[in-house]
């Protein structure tokens, strides 16, 4: 919103020249991309915290899965743009609060990772289930120290999926005017009369899927360092 | 000792699990409870742990209701081995094993340490101890799941079919290791089992039940076999329990011939002069046997050959002196020369005996049998008509 739309320093408008455009508008375009890490990242945490006694309850309670894991999955099909209008006046936020977009994010995250969660338990045996409270484990660590570990590739494949699909959805708040790179293609669409003008928009999409490459990879990576035993199995 | 009460298990559809069932399982014995599918043996094993409550009725831990205790401290002090063994699939064999010590608030090195002898004594090379579950066999798998019953040293252990889901060879193994096993730790054991084999060989005594959850006799092996209570109990024995009973009689003293072996690398000419019968009985240098050599009808033209182990019938099973009359029988019975091979403890030759002389010492073993038992039933029957006066 504060930043003001410059011409481009050059006359090139080929898509190519998106290098040449970052390097123009280097301080901006590097604020967008923190602000799309962060935006993206956050919802997901916030919405994994909330699906984890979601899915617990789905898993434990087996007659609320189906409506626990229906009732998340909808939220899904609100289309992003009706809900990032309509979280403000619902929580009695002024429209152009900056907490509209994570929050409709975690909509998203909650409805995408409800259903992996339970899932990822319904992954443990019931054989270890039943060894672990045999053992003596009460129910809050085993949760914590058999089930969870055991879950975590699901929810880590989970994870994957709400995080990439946020890098997108981030970007399309960016065109009702939220600072993130989803700017850059309102940019691009401004810049484009009477001509088409490339730069930004490429550069907003290159950008888009180079954080979701690595926000992606830190996940994959996570799990890894988390999941030993997987691998033992192929060695 | 675990005593149930008159402990009932009714679900809310209905169905009555266990019904009324008393018994007790001695301290340091093993107790089989062994029955068809649906006959709440297994469902009484775990109401002794609390994972499932009684409906009524209580069980005593060494004269201590388990229902007064807390039941994540109550399973802490008893071991549990269920079927596939359930292990932690995140965690190490090691880690495995000392589940139960880290939940008690262990020494984290110490606990290890003493998974790690663990391991040995259940027969698993500690370098497993590294290692996830995946990487194991089912039966290295089960043995894990044996030492970690083990490791906080439980005076009690219940056992839910763990060694069903293994190869038969692997489950014998196994079985034999487990009865080494609790040769030194007399733990105070509950086993669940299908299978009334191996109820009967490893039971000190055995609870069977019949659907319903009614208990249909608890006696020992041998008893079960020769005083089935009803017909129920009579048939799920099975039909060739006559026999299997011999499994209990101890072999004793018995009348053996004389073998005159040869020993591999000797000549087959030497062979054919010792034979009896036609057949020569072969051993190693320990006198240990290795086999049966049929040399009656040799041709001249290998006598001077000499006698290798390809040549041999290795039909015969072997019976030691401190083994049981059917296992005797048994050696009798498989070798190709009619005669079985007796063996000391070290696996050496002692001598041979037929079938019919194994049938004789088992018929005059009968007759003294058949002759107290009918001087039992005289008994009871006037001790019945006494009560009825």
């Amino acid at each position: 919103m504060t930043t003001v739309i410059s011409a481009p320093a050059s006359a090139n408008s080929s898509p190519s020249h998106f290098w040449g455009y970052f390097m123009d508008h280097r301080h901006d375009d590097l604020h967008y991309l923190w602000l799309h890490f962060y935006l993206s990242v956050l919802p997901v945490v916030i919405g994994l915290l909330i699906s984890l006694p979601l899915g617990y309850v789905a898993r434990r309670y087996k007659w609320t899965y189906p409506p626990i894991v229906s009732l998340t999955g909808l939220l899904y099909t609100i289309p992003s743009i009706a809900l990032f209008v309509i979280v403000p006046p619902v929580l009695g936020l002024s429209s152009l609060d900056p907490k509209q977009v994570p929050i409709a994010l975690t909509v998203y995250s909650i409805a995408l990772l409800t259903r992996v969660v339970a899932d990822g338990l319904a992954s443990v045996s019931e054989e270890t289930q039943l060894a672990a409270t045999a053992m003596g484990y009460g129910r809050l660590r085993r949760l914590i120290g058999v089930e969870l570990p055991i879950a975590a590739p699901v929810i880590a494949a989970g994870l994957r999926v709400a995080m990439v699909s946020n890098v997108s959805l981030v970007a399309v708040a960016g065109t009702i005017g939220m600072d993130n790179l989803g700017r850059l293609f309102d940019i691009g669409r401004q810049l484009s009369t009477p001509d088409p003008y490339y730069p930004p928009i490429v550069l907003g999409i290159v950008l888009c899927v180079a954080l979701a490459l690595v926000l992606d990879g830190a996940i994959v990576l996570g799990n890894r360092v988390i999941t030993p035993w997987r691998r033992a199995v192929a060695r | 000792m675990i005593r149930f009460e008159s402990v009932t298990k009714r679900y809310p559809d209905g169905t009555l699990a266990v019904d009324e069932l008393s018994l007790e399982a001695p301290s340091g014995e093993i107790t089989v409870f062994v029955g068809p599918s649906g006959c709440g043996k297994t469902t009484s094993l775990r109401m002794i742990n609390r994972m499932i409550e009684p409906s009524s009725g209580r069980i005593l831990l060494d004269d201590r209701d388990t229902a007064s205790l807390k039941p994540s401290e109550l399973r802490r002090g008893i071991g549990y081995v269920i079927q596939h063994a359930g292990l932690f699939p995140h965690r190490t064999v090691v880690d495995n094993v000392a589940t139960v010590p880290y939940l008690l608030g262990e020494n984290r090195k110490q606990a290890r340490a003493r998974a790690m002898e663990l391991l040995e004594r259940v027969g698993l090379d500690p370098a497993f101890g590294k290692r996830y579950p995946a990487q194991l066999s089912g039966g290295q798998q089960q043995r894990v799941g044996v030492a970690r019953a083990l490791a906080a040293d439980p005076p009690v252990m219940l056992m839910d079919e763990p060694f069903s889901a293994v190869d038969p060879v692997v489950r014998e193994q196994l079985q034999n290791e487990f009865l080494r096993l609790q040769a030194e730790l007399h733990k105070t054991i509950v086993f669940v089992t299908h299978d009334i084999d191996e109820a009967i060989k490893l039971g000190d005594k055995v609870a069977v039940m019949r659907v319903g959850g009614h208990l249909a006799q608890l006696a020992a092996p041998a008893e079960l076999l020769s005083r089935p209570a009803d017909s129920f109990v009579a048939g799920f024995v099975g039909r060739d329990r006559g026999y299997r009973a011999l499994g209990f009689a101890e072999a004793g003293e018995l009348p053996l011939s004389d073998e005159q072996p040869v020993t591999l690398g000797a000549t087959v000419r030497e062979a054919r002069d010792r034979a009896q019968d036609e057949w020569a009985l072969v051993v190693d240098d320990d006198r240990k046997p290795q086999g049966w050599l049929a040399v009656g009808r040799m041709p001249d033209a290998v006598l001077a050959d000499p006698v290798t182990e390809q040549l041999l019938n290795l039909g015969g099973t072997l019976a030691r002196t401190d083994g049981s009359l059917r296992s005797v029988l048994d050696a009798a019975l498989s070798s190709p020369s009619g005669r079985g091979v007796m063996v000391d403890e070290e696996g050496r030759l002692l001598g041979t005996i037929t079938a019919g002389e194994v049938l004789d010492r088992i018929e005059h073993r009968a007759s003294l049998e058949r002759e107290k038992a009918v001087e039992q039933a005289a008994e009871e029957h006037l001790a019945r008509s006494d009560t009825a006066s």
